[in-house]
């Protein structure tokens, strides 16, 4: 098992894994706690589109995948309060149709697409350095604007109401945030592919929810287990040569499963004492 | 009792889907008011609060928050107590931390950070409501009424001139109900109170004054209500059921006395 750190592509994989599991922590206890997992499932499936049009337009379809959701979040956001549209109908209109962008790109872009299977499904083992560097660089943006804006963040996502009214500007927030799970999602197609991203943007959160008392504490346990799902699960994938991009769900699904029975293992034993965070 | 009025509506007319729900509202709330509004479901009420805090807009008429036309400026100085199912109360949130985030609006600038002051005004808004001890709670484990507690602890912290409360009562058993009601009564006595409530039998003995909502507002300028009052805003006499002592009069005659 040792030996595996030998390989740069192996350390490379760790450092991934390790870096998307703090942008995971962060942004997936937000979307958790806003109860905001279709939005993030609109953005990620619409995220295809611009891997799409990367391809067609000969640029990185990473970089396409970046500017194309950054956009969809933008259009969201705007779409939103205008058009009294039900956010899932909107969400629902940008998930189709950035899938049905992408493969029309693919359908008119010459020759052959060798990567796309590792965008849909990810391959966090061949994560090129160069972006390594990208998802360093994103991941330091989520920690220091986060950590900037905690205190207004915390505010609004428990009642934008009050907030509202507090004098706190709610709707461009509102747009930070769509910002933020854009760039998440860029960050994690590389690791488990854009059909899975979701999952591990709120695994990580779901599994640590029961155990804290406040969005702080359960961003600092949701990155810590993601940290834990992705290690493990990119160790699993080497030694039985499978997927990684599954292996890293399905031990995450697993863990949340096991997080259920025992919730209800002892809700069952005791129900008023609380656990303190 | 001074004169200036905390909260103005002069006029208001709110439609919501072509439908009228606020005819021609005006409401003067004064300092040291304790001011409750009552009516059925689907009279106004919540709409009427959320037209004077900015929430709702106005078609027509005026709102003024202490002599001015209402702005971020007035509705800061507004401690707003919402309804509890408005609320995400599975959100990871302690009570102190909760309570903190109602000092968040006397902060500028984008990057808020909560100081030494904010903590202390914590403690005493908790002190105040008799609390304390459980700020280390997550909201999720909180009663009925421990709740109504730690939303009114929220709007007290930030030092508001009046405390707006939205159904305080429902989602509170009887008992409680009792004791809150005594809770505001103390409270009103250090600042001024606007509430809306269902809830007509308990509120008259603690107010100072009464009025009725059904898409018009009926007032009486003083805590009594009367029968013409009720029949107005209910469309029908109301039998009421009391729960003080029973020798207090609910109901003012209205006109002739007998």
């Amino acid at each position: 098992m040792i030996e595996a750190l030998g390989y740069e592509f192996f350390r490379s994989a760790l450092a991934a894994g390790i870096l998307s599991s703090i942008v995971c922590g962060i942004i997936g206890s937000y979307v958790v706690v806003k109860h905001m997992i279709s939005v993030a499932g609109g953005i990620s499936h619409a995220a295809f589109g611009g891997i799409g049009l990367g391809y067609f337009l000969g640029i990185d379809p990473l970089a396409g995948a970046f500017w194309f959701t950054l956009g969809v979040a933008t259009l969201i956001w705007g779409l939103m309060d205008r058009a009294r549209q039900h956010i899932d109908t909107l969400i629902g209109a940008f998930w189709a149709g950035g899938m049905a962008l992408g493969i029309l790109c693919l359908s008119l872009t010459p020759g052959y697409t060798p990567d796309l299977f590792s965008y849909l499904f990810g391959n966090i083992l061949l994560v090129p350095s160069g972006h390594l560097t990208l998802i360093a660089f994103l991941c330091v943006i989520v920690v220091v604007l986060v950590g900037l804006l905690y205190p207004v963040l915390q505010a609004i996502a428990f009642d934008q109401e009050y907030a509202s009214i507090s004098g706190l500007p709610t709707r461009i927030f509102n747009l930070l945030v769509l910002l933020l799970i854009a760039v998440s999602v860029v960050v994690l197609i590389q690791i488990v592919g854009i059909i899975l991203v979701i999952a591990l943007l709120t695994l990580p959160a779901a599994i640590i929810r029961p155990f804290s008392n406040t969005l702080k504490g359960m961003m600092i346990g949701a990155t810590l287990t993601g940290m834990f799902i992705t290690t493990t699960g990119i160790y699993l994938s080497w030694i039985f040569d499978v997927p990684s991009g599954s292996t890293i769900i399905l031990l995450g699904v697993t863990l949340y499963l096991l997080v259920l029975c025992y919730k209800e293992v002892m809700g069952k034993r005791k129900s008023p004492a609380i656990p303190s965070v | 009792m001074e004169n200036n009025p905390v909260i103005e509506v002069r006029n208001v007319n709110v439609y919501f889907q072509n439908q009228l729900i606020l005819d021609n509202v005006n409401l003067v709330v004064r300092k040291g008011d304790f001011y409750a509004i009552i009516g059925p479901n689907g009279a106004g009420k919540t709409t009427l609060i959320r037209a004077i805090l900015g929430l709702t807009p106005v078609d027509s008429g005026e709102i003024f928050l202490f002599g001015k036309p209402a702005s971020l400026e007035g509705r800061i100085r507004i401690g707003y107590v919402p309804q509890h199912q408005m609320f995400d109360f599975t959100f990871p949130i302690t009570v102190r931390e909760m309570v903190l985030t109602g000092r968040i609006g006397k902060k500028p600038g984008l990057i808020r950070r909560y100081k030494d002051k904010d903590y202390t005004a914590v403690d005493t808004a908790l002190s105040k409501l008799s609390i304390k001890s459980l700020e280390k709670r997550p909201i999720s484990d909180l009663s009925g009424g421990e709740r109504q507690r730690v939303l009114i602890a929220r709007a007290l912290v930030g030092d508001p001139d009046i405390l707006i409360l939205d159904e305080p009562t429902v989602y509170v058993d009887t008992p409680t109900e009792e004791h809150f009601y005594e809770l505001l009564s103390v409270l009103s006595k250090s600042i001024t109170i606007l509430m809306i409530t269902h809830d007509i039998g308990v509120v008259s003995r603690h107010v100072t004054h009464v009025a009725c909502l059904n898409r018009r507002l009926y007032q009486h300028d003083t805590n009594h209500l009367t029968a013409d009052m009720l029949a107005k805003t209910y469309g029908c006499p109301v039998d009421l059921i009391t729960h003080g002592d029973i020798p207090h009069r609910v109901l003012e005659y209205h006109g002739d006395k007998p």
